[in-house]
């Protein structure tokens, strides 16, 4: 399979989509890319298990390499292992129920479209890409739209948080740039993430580069302390951009620290380790009690987004594959079930014109379908099993717990403490919008649209996949985890 | 006495000194471009007596020289214009009063 | 062996039965949902009993010993070699009984709510939930993997939140479904750091395998386990208290007790499937399973267990005999009950004669579900004809409701332990075995039962005798009788089971160990408790068959007493208080004080910072030509003095 399409598509797309002449075009053909890019992705998966059961044990498949700057080393390297092809399958979950929720989106359709397409080219030529220049600069291609989504789109003070998730974004870009530098002149001149695996930098190096790029990289998977970007660029974004922005870039600073970080630089995570568990069990704690007093149903979420990435990172700071493993899961799980919870949001608010907890009241009356996903999608944030949330939070607390020393045995307690903690704001916030009588005001509300109900269907069977049968998701990401952590095993 | 390099570098300079002193100091714009003519000038003076005092035998200094005048008068073409420009919408050639492209 | 379709058969149908429910019920099976419901619901229970017959009586024993077996195993996560969570069956004698305890309610409660809510919007819904209850409560007791059994306690956690939620819009059921579920929830937490404990050492999540290694004196995971310890406790012993924890939540034991009386807000038949028979006891089940580890390893933890037990029971019955609601009453004698069965796997010892506790823990749990669930439903029945809950709202309605009337009496009578009801011959095995075993908690127990005589006939005579009844809303509804042969049949099927469940001999079948266990009866033993009962109900007699003051006269002579019991001892009172004030107002709003001023303060910050430096340094861009060619001179000549003096 040629990976160079996985952009080429969205590229494409989004050509397309900006020569229409209608917004009904605009919308059909954006549908159609993104539906397209999904089958592709599935298609990925299946092609990718098949070569891996007939035995193809290499480290990354279907990889291609063509110099794009010679003088610097410059490769446009592709190529996918189990972990990036779980990614692209969420990115393209995700991509597809965010252009159907913005069906109705009038303002600046082409344009907002043919953002959203940009930026989803953006995460899946990161997830593909090899070499740390390309993977940079599809970084980029990522951030950026979502200024301008944010921007011009957006609801409330919309400028205030564009600015602030741009430029806390590109700090953290700025990190991972200068880290990235160090690394091509300490590990031989290159960029590619598999030379760079065989050499070995020099200590000193590894213990510089880490914190810059786990830090950088930190800074988009809400890494405590520099998350204030979340809550608000969440809730001034508009439906689509909440789901990419929790959906996929959070999950592109998750993937960058594992991928990047932690397996170019294994000495420096073992260095850094305990104070990368610190931050996130911190981020577990604090984030779940900053939700609960929250009264903004996009609050809610994105605290508790900062909650359950908290995981990701616990799960790559505890070093064991198991844990891993989890925190790839957990990354796809909360990719899902976020992405799903802010569409359910979107609905909810296109009708009530509120997202206040306390203004609303007995909606599962009047919108049942919504209101079952909002329950569904909520006992799957508090880890109800069956979905997916249970499955990433138990495999990262397995994992956790093969360390056996105190320091670690009390930042895994801390992290399930907030499976207590998280019940209590899941179900403060069902139980104020959903239950409880409802408001004169809301008697007419309508129920979810066909655009809507499919989407969040999209999305639903997603989370029931993997919550069901967890098994192929397990398959699919522990060989790169235990990739990953051999070369943990071997550093000192 | 016959004239050597140093009398003529030290017009040269004191051209140069002039110039500048008379760009910094003068609110007109014409005076202004009058003032980067002698700078112009002083370094032609240079060019030309490092030419003839130094490498005798080459042509370079000459040359630039030209180049410079050349340049020299395109300037001042564009700067009349421009300054034309200033004087329709300020009705002033005054530099202090053109101060509109700040922070 | 047993048919592993068949076993499946019997989780999965309830399971279907939840999916069509829930995905067409509501647009197309608004009137056949109950129907259809019960009928997989009877299929599953034909197959439950088919399993549980061929279990006992054919396959299950050899060399007298009833064996573990696992028809049916799927890998279904696996996390590292040894540790993976399977999806399997284990049947054993109490996965047996249990099997028919949880699908034979769950019939009787399908059955009963074709009449308890005809007519309500949604039926299917509700429906629904049940088969998800079913599915997950039947899914619990099968498992064969300790985070298999996690899975569907959560579930079981959820199905229970959701029906007790069912009336929606009634702010006190919302209340009350998000209390149970937070509580249990806070348990479930103790239960899986349990579990993470006991993972780590021995190494695996299976159930057969993790008995196995946990009780044998030379395995290297069991000395492992011993020799850490943390706070002078071993390991293994805090892993078997935290998990008990996960348990003592579920099953309502004090002091995770709170959400049970709330959870009453639910619909009766749900109170009496979940709340009463089942779900309840999955606590004792869940120490049960484990019982091995417990008796062998950690006899510590289950000294815990037996004083927990002890103490809820006591409790609870204190509390039950001043509370007004019946179904709160209900509700706290069957916390009491499932002290007694908690207390009685507590004095148990593993093996042989000594396991007696066992044994009578599982008796009691079998015959409690059995009259709990008939007290439930009867209830209903009267709650159904009355439209109140209260106490002070009924009396004399034995003429109006004859069938209920009987049925009640025989459950009161057999939880009353009265011969020759079911609760009689449990509950005397529980006092023998306590008596053997613990001197303490045998006498608090003979305490608990006198008083659980008490308030159940104060109960009982207080709904069915004392004054008449006038009905308050005559002319609103009218009287539609005892709702109908599907309310009644369930009540006179289960009051069958309430008499004559006693005379199974259930030792034979389930016991510690897996061999036959023969109870002996002991006349002058069972004197004691059967007087202490019969003055219980003689008494409730005395004071609450006719109308009078002398219970009010009571009441204020022991005034503190009694408002302390009324009120439950505070407790609700003291979470309340640290959830409020503690959790929300010393944690929740610093947290959320701390991140919009602090952290975000300093992003902002930053943000400033950089706005008025700018402001500062601005002013350097005057517009000025002749300033910037100053700028540059200086620069030049600058450069130019590095240059010639410095650069050397």
């Amino acid at each position: 399979m040629n990976l160079l399409l996985l952009i080429l598509i969205p590229l494409l797309t989004a050509v397309a989509v900006f020569m229409m002449q209608n917004n009904n075009q605009v919308r059909w053909i954006a549908f159609f890319g993104s539906a397209i890019q999904l089958i592709l992705s599935l298609g990925l998966y299946v092609v990718y298990t098949n070569a891996r059961n007939h035995g193809d044990t290499a480290q990354m498949l279907f990889e291609q390499n063509m110099p794009l700057f010679k003088s610097w080393n410059i490769n446009l390297h592709l190529g996918v292992d189990g972990i990036s092809v779980a990614m692209i399958m969420l990115t393209a979950f995700v991509v597809v129920a965010g252009v159907l929720m913005s069906w109705k989106m009038e303002k600046m359709t082409k344009e907002f479209y043919f953002l959203l397409i940009l930026l989803s080219m953006g995460a899946y030529g990161f997830f593909i890409s090899l070499d740390l220049f390309v993977l940079f600069f599809f970084l980029e291609i990522a951030v950026i739209p979502k200024y301008l989504l944010i921007g011009v789109w957006g609801s409330g003070k919309k400028e205030y948080s564009a600015n602030k998730l741009a430029l806390m974004l590109m700090t953290g870009s700025a990190l991972v740039l200068v880290g990235m530098f160090i690394l091509y002149f300490g590990g031989g001149k290159s960029f590619d993430i598999l030379q760079l695996a065989q050499t070995t930098i020099p200590t000193w190096t590894q213990h510089i580069c880490f914190p810059l790029l786990f830090v950088g990289f930190g800074v988009f998977t809400a890494l405590f302390p520099f998350h204030t970007w979340v809550p608000d660029g969440h809730s001034s974004a508009p439906t689509a951009g909440s789901m990419f922005l929790a959906g996929i870039s959070m999950k592109l600073g998750g993937y960058g620290c594992l991928r990047v970080a932690t397996y170019l630089l294994p000495e420096g995570a073992k260095e850094y380790a305990n104070i990368i568990l610190l931050l996130s069990a911190i981020a577990i704690l604090y984030g779940a009690f900053a939700t609960m007093m929250q009264k903004d149903l996009k609050y809610i979420n994105a605290y508790s987004s900062i909650s359950h990435c908290g995981f990701v990172l616990l799960g790559i700071g505890m070093l064991t594959k198991v844990a891993i493993t989890g925190a790839i899961m957990q990354m796809v799980s909360h990719g899902l079930m976020t992405a799903l919870f802010f569409a359910v949001i979107g609905i909810i608010y296109e009708r009530t014109h509120t997202r206040q907890v306390n203004e609303m009241g007995g909606l599962l009356k009047v919108m049942p379908f919504t209101i079952t996903l909002l329950f569904i999608v909520g006992l799957c944030s508090l880890g109800l099993p069956g979905l997916s949330g249970f499955v990433a939070e138990m495999t990262v607390f397995v994992g956790s717990w093969e360390n056996p020393d105190t320091f670690h045995r009390i930042v895994t307690v801390a992290g399930c403490m907030s499976i207590v903690v998280t019940a209590v704001y899941i179900l403060r916030a069902i139980g104020k919008t959903a239950m409880g009588p409802l408001k004169e005001e809301y008697n007419n509300l309508s129920d979810a649209a066909w655009h809507e109900k499919l989407a969040t269907i999209i999305l639903l069977v997603g989370i029931i996949a993997i919550g069901v049968a967890p098994f192929w998701l397990n398959d699919l990401v522990s060989p790169g985890a235990e990739l990953i952590m051999q070369k943990i095993q071997m550093a000192k | 006495m016959e004239p050597g390099l140093y009398h003529l570098l030290f017009i040269s300079a004191a051209l140069f000194f002039i110039g500048v002193y008379g760009f910094l100091t003068r609110r007109n714009l014409i005076a202004m471009l009058m003032s980067i003519e002698l700078i112009l000038n002083s370094v032609n003076l240079n060019f030309i007596a490092f030419n003839k005092y130094v490498w005798a035998d080459k042509l370079d200094g000459l040359f630039f020289t030209i180049f410079v005048i050349a340049i020299a008068a395109a300037e001042a073409a564009v700067a009349i214009a421009i300054i034309i420009n200033l004087t329709k919408n300020f009705q002033s050639i005054d530099v202090e009063e053109t101060e509109e492209m700040k922070y | 062996m047993p048919n592993a379709t068949y076993m499946m058969l019997i989780v999965l149908l309830p399971l279907l039965s939840f999916l069509i429910m829930g995905l067409f019920g509501r647009t197309y099976l608004k009137n056949t949902a109950g129907i259809i419901s019960t009928c997989l619901s009877f299929l599953s229970t034909c197959l439950a009993f088919y399993t549980a017959y061929g279990y006992f009586f054919e396959y299950g024993k050899i060399n007298g010993v009833y064996q573990k077996l696992i028809p049916f195993n799927y890998l279904w996560l696996a996390f590292s070699e040894g540790l993976s969570i399977n999806m399997g069956i284990l049947l054993d004698p109490i996965t047996a009984m249990m099997l028919v305890v949880v699908t034979l309610i769950s019939l009787m409660v399908h059955i009963y709510s074709l009449g308890y809510l005809k007519g309500e919007e949604r039926f299917p819904t509700y429906y629904a939930f049940l088969g998800l209850f079913t599915f997950s409560m039947l899914g619990l007791v099968v498992a064969s993997n300790i985070f298999q059994i996690y899975i569907f306690w959560e579930l079981v956690g959820v199905s229970s939140f959701l029906l007790i939620g069912y009336y929606y819009e009634k702010p006190s059921a919302v209340a009350a479904c998000k209390k149970a579920f937070i509580v249990t929830r806070f348990a479930d937490l103790g239960f899986l750091i349990g579990i993470l404990v006991l993972s780590f050492y021995a190494g695996t999540l299976d159930f057969n395998t993790l008995i196995q290694r946990l009780t044998s004196p030379e395995s290297n995971e069991l000395k492992s386990a011993l020799a850490a310890s943390f706070l002078g406790i071993s390991a293994l012993t805090w892993g078997m208290i935290l998990v008990f924890v996960g348990g003592a939540g579920k099953s309502a034991m004090f002091p995770l007790h709170i959400w049970l009386p709330d959870a009453m807000e639910g619909p009766t038949p749900v109170s009496a499937l979940i709340h009463a028979a089942t779900m309840v006891v999955a606590g004792v089940f869940l120490v049960a399973r484990l019982f091995p580890i417990f008796a062998i390893s950690a006899p510590d933890a289950l000294e815990i267990v037996a004083y927990v037990g002890a103490i809820s029971a006591l409790f609870a019955a204190i509390i039950a005999c001043t509370q007004t609601d019946i179904k709160r009453v209900l509700a706290f004698s069957t916390m009491s009950q499932i002290g007694f069965m908690m207390f009685a796997l507590g004095v148990s010892k593993y093996g042989g004669e000594e396991g007696l506790g066992y044994t009578a823990s599982m008796f009691h749990l079998f015959t409690h579900a059995l009259f709990k669930a008939l007290l439930f439903l009867g209830a209903g029945a009267v709650i159904h004809y009355v439209h109140s809950n209260n106490m002070k709202d009924m009396g004399g309605l034995r003429k109006q409701l004859p069938i209920t009337h009987f049925t009640f009496l025989i459950a009161c009578l057999a939880i009353s332990g009265v011969p020759p009801f079911a609760g009689f011959f449990s509950k005397e095995e529980i006092l023998l075995a306590a008596f053997q075993h613990n001197q303490t908690i045998y006498w608090m127990a003979l305490i608990t039962s006198g008083l659980t005589a008490f308030y159940m006939f104060r109960l009982y005579f207080s709904i069915f005798w004392n004054k008449s009844y006038h009905p308050h809303h005559e002319d609103e509804h009218g009287h539609h009788g005892e709702g109908g042969f599907v309310m009644m049949m369930p009540l006179v099927l289960l009051s069958v089971g309430a008499c004559l469940a006693g005379f199974i001999p259930f030792g034979k079948f389930v016991s510690s160990d897996g061999t036959a266990l023969v109870s002996e009866f002991h006349l002058q033993f069972s004197i004691a408790p059967v007087a202490l009962g019969l003055t219980g109900i003689f008494t409730a007699l005395f004071l609450y068959k006719t109308e009078n003051d002398k219970p009010d006269k009571m009441a204020s002579t022991l005034r503190a007493l009694y408002q302390i019991a009324y009120h439950k001892f505070y407790i609700d009172e003291i979470y309340l208080f640290i959830t409020q004030k503690i959790l929300f107002n010393c944690i929740g709003k610093p947290a959320a004080w701390f991140d919009k001023n602090v952290v975000d303060g300093l992003v902002n910050a930053t943000g400033n910072t950089t706005q008025v430096l700018s402001e500062k340094i601005k002013k350097i861009q005057s517009g000025k030509v002749q300033e910037y060619a100053v700028y540059f001179l200086v620069g030049v000549f600058g450069l130019a003095m590095v240059f010639i003096y410095m650069w050397k």
